[in-house]
């Protein structure tokens, strides 16, 4: 499949084509991974040794069916479990898998699921993922939203009675600075009641400030972590550098922050290993600090623009609802993201089972609600240039029609749920 | 305004009485259910989470719950003293009363109650007017330290929150109860009306249940049921339960037969 993603982009000017080739091409052009760059904090941690012994012996194909029935017959779940319950042999119970999960979620979450919508503010990047549609070297049209514009989308998006809001930026640590961001976070504290992050990896100074602007949680996603097969796919820039997006979300929380989300995109490495070191990640970083806030995101791969040829094809619905319900069952406690990525009926299907949070509402382009969902002011915004999308996304419906949804299927959509305190 | 009961038998807090001892959580069932739930219930006090109050836009969780029933606030999400107080007071700001339920939890995991942390809030709090409601981990020096620092009652948990376990911590509760002046009612873990009557039975003074309830096929029915058994778990406890007979009969000739005078 890495094969298949190295597709040279179109209309590249040459320079860059040569260096995209380059990067592919020889691996000895590729700077060192595990190598922390200029100004990247470092920490003591152990959490990192723990995931990866746990994930480097685990083999999924060891575990029985006999595994999987005495891991569903237990109260508890302890990390023996999980590996079972992540399991080929688990494939065969997945209906017991589900009842076991909704018990759980409603114990913890009742009957509520937590809507949210997220606002891309830039798409901007500064490195080279090969499946990423805002990679560097693709040729798409790149924005990054002024203040005035922010205030406009966000205006728009708080009209539809979103309360919970997501800012997320491309990986560019100069169009879209801590600084801006920090900005942002300040004009979206004026219409949401909840502000989380997905931005570049940064340092505990950046994050605390970013806190104090109103960000309180922070979701960064490992992409997979297997070190080997990272190397592969992010070959240029600050992203390239593994052990420092891996430490983020506890130089989130030593920065303040009051929770944190973890995340593998399905299909770039061994989907059970990835789904047990993410589980894992989560669950030593909350032994460490029992105040935090922990929530699971579950992406799959989704077609970017100029690839069209990257598909989830290593993960099944099937086997992405097992993943949701070992989370479920391993960490009760754990808020779970089922993104647009996802069709409709997956997601009706999924809140029922363990998810407790999706968006809605969503676009992943830049500067776009005005265009997709506003009907007023079109004129005043038809010169506005908006950005092309990181990826496609599958649910469309906007907010409404999902809350609709959640309510047909005897859920409580949540708008909010939080304070500032 | 001050509460009063139309039974000979209320639930007195801080001078406020209550015909009902069954006080209900809201914030883990649909909206729309909330009514019915308190009807059947019989209840008269209904737990809601200030942060769930902080919305704006639409369904917000204030405007479910009927006229007339004591709204009792938590400060979940707070994971101090201080946090605790500044939710308290912004609760007041919403409209819902001086009674304030406190929660502190510094474990996202397990949601057990920081006692120390609360100990400080309910003094705070007291002072300044609230009627303080602290939720603990059933320990005696600490319930003791409540009472000094101004609680209206003490909510010891039965269970880990959410648990449905029942009364895990039965013997602290008991001790609680025997000791402490102040109405003891047990806040979490409650899973069954069957565990609630165990719990009146004990001597508790009220009973508060949300996961139970919002885990349950039919709520409102559910809501009936826990009423019943509360009632029911009083009436045994007033009326004084029987001696639990050992195996078999007690001997006939008593033991200390022989002693002349």
């Amino acid at each position: 499949m890495q094969q298949e993603n190295l597709k040279k982009s179109e209309n590249l000017s040459d320079l860059g084509s040569t260096l995209q080739q380059k990067l592919e091409q020889n691996p000895a052009s590729r700077t060192d991974h595990m190598e922390y760059q200029a100004g990247m904090e470092q920490i003591e941690s152990e959490v990192m040794t723990k995931v990866i012994s746990q994930m480097t012996s685990y083999d999924p194909a060891a575990y029985t069916k006999q595994d999987v029935v005495s891991a569903l017959n237990k109260r508890g779940c302890s990390i023996q479990d999980l590996k079972a319950l992540l399991s080929p042999a688990a494939e065969s119970y997945l209906e017991e898998l589900a009842n076991k999960a909704q018990v759980k979620t409603r114990k913890q979450f009742g009957n509520n699921v937590y809507l949210f919508t997220p606002l891309y503010l830039a798409n901007y990047c500064e490195n080279y993922c090969v499946y990423c549609g805002f990679n560097l070297f693709n040729k798409i049209k790149r924005q990054c939203l002024n203040f005035e514009q922010i205030e406009t989308e966000m205006k728009i998006i708080s009209d539809t009675g979103i309360e919970e809001i997501l800012l997320l930026t491309g990986e560019s640590y100069h169009r879209s600075s801590i600084d801006y961001i920090g900005k942002a976070c300040k004009i979206a504290r004026k219409y949401f009641k909840m502000i989380g992050l997905e931005i570049y990896p940064a340092n505990i100074d950046d994050y605390h400030y970013l806190n104090q602007c109103g960000a309180d949680y922070v979701t960064v996603f490992q992409e997979t972590y297997d070190s080997d097969i990272y190397e592969t796919l992010h070959l240029f820039g600050h992203k390239r550098v593994w052990p420092y997006r891996f430490e983020s979300q506890e130089r989130a929380l030593r920065a303040g922050m009051r929770g944190v989300g973890f995340g593998t995109l399905f299909g770039l490495g061994d989907f059970r290993k990835d789904a047990l070191a993410t589980a894992l990640h989560a669950y030593y970083l909350q032994r460490k600090y029992p105040a935090a806030e922990i929530s699971l995101s579950v992406p799959r791969l989704r077609p970017i623009i100029n690839n069209q040829k990257i598909k989830f094809k290593n993960v099944s619905e099937a086997q992405l609802c097992q993943i949701v319900m070992a989370y479920r069952i391993f960490l009760p406690f754990a808020g779970i993201t089922v993104s647009t990525r996802e069709s409709a009926e997956f997601r009706n299907g999924i809140v029922k089972i363990g998810a407790t949070k999706i968006s809605a509402g969503v676009s992943t382009g830049i500067g776009d609600h005005q265009e997709k969902y506003a009907e007023e002011d079109q004129e005043n915004f038809s010169n506005c240039e908006t950005g092309d999308e990181q990826f496609a996304i599958e649910d469309t419906r906007s907010l409404q029609q999902v809350y609709d949804d959640l309510k047909a299927a005897g859920l409580q959509p949540v708008l909010n749920d939080y304070l500032y305190v | 305004m001050i509460h009063k009961s139309t039974t000979n038998d209320p639930l007195v807090i801080a001078g406020h009485e209550f015909n009902s001892r069954f006080i209900l959580g809201s914030g883990k069932y649909s909206l729309e259910l909330i009514d019915s739930a308190i009807n059947y219930a019989g209840a008269e006090m209904i737990t809601l989470a200030v942060r769930r109050a902080n919305t704006t836009k639409s369904e917000n969780i204030l405007e479910f719950i009927p006229q007339g029933v004591t709204l009792l606030p938590n400060t979940s999400g707070a994971r101090n003293a201080e946090e605790a107080v500044r939710i308290a007071k912004l609760a007041r700001e919403l409209g819902c009363g001086n009674f304030v339920k406190i929660e502190i939890m510094q474990d996202s995991k397990y949601l057990l109650p920081e006692n120390n942390e609360t100990i400080k809030a309910t003094e705070i709090l007291a002072k300044e007017g609230f009627i303080v409601m602290p939720y603990m981990y059933p320990d005696l020096n600490v319930a003791r330290h409540l009472v000094n620092a101004g609680a209206a009652c003490i909510m010891p948990l039965g269970a880990p929150i959410g648990s449905n376990r029942g009364l895990s911590t039965a013997d602290f509760i008991q001790i609680l109860v025997d000791e402490i002046e102040l109405p003891i009612i047990v806040d979490a873990g409650i899973g069954a009306p069957s565990q609630a009557c165990e719990a009146m039975e004990m001597g508790v003074d009220a009973i508060m249940a949300n996961t139970a309830l919002a885990t349950a096929g039919d709520i409102p029915l559910m809501a009936s049921a826990f009423r019943k058994a509360i009632e029911a778990g009083r009436e045994a406890y007033l009326s004084g339960l029987g001696r639990v007979l050992a195996r078999g009969a007690e001997a006939s000739d008593p033991l200390t037969g022989f002693l002349r005078d």
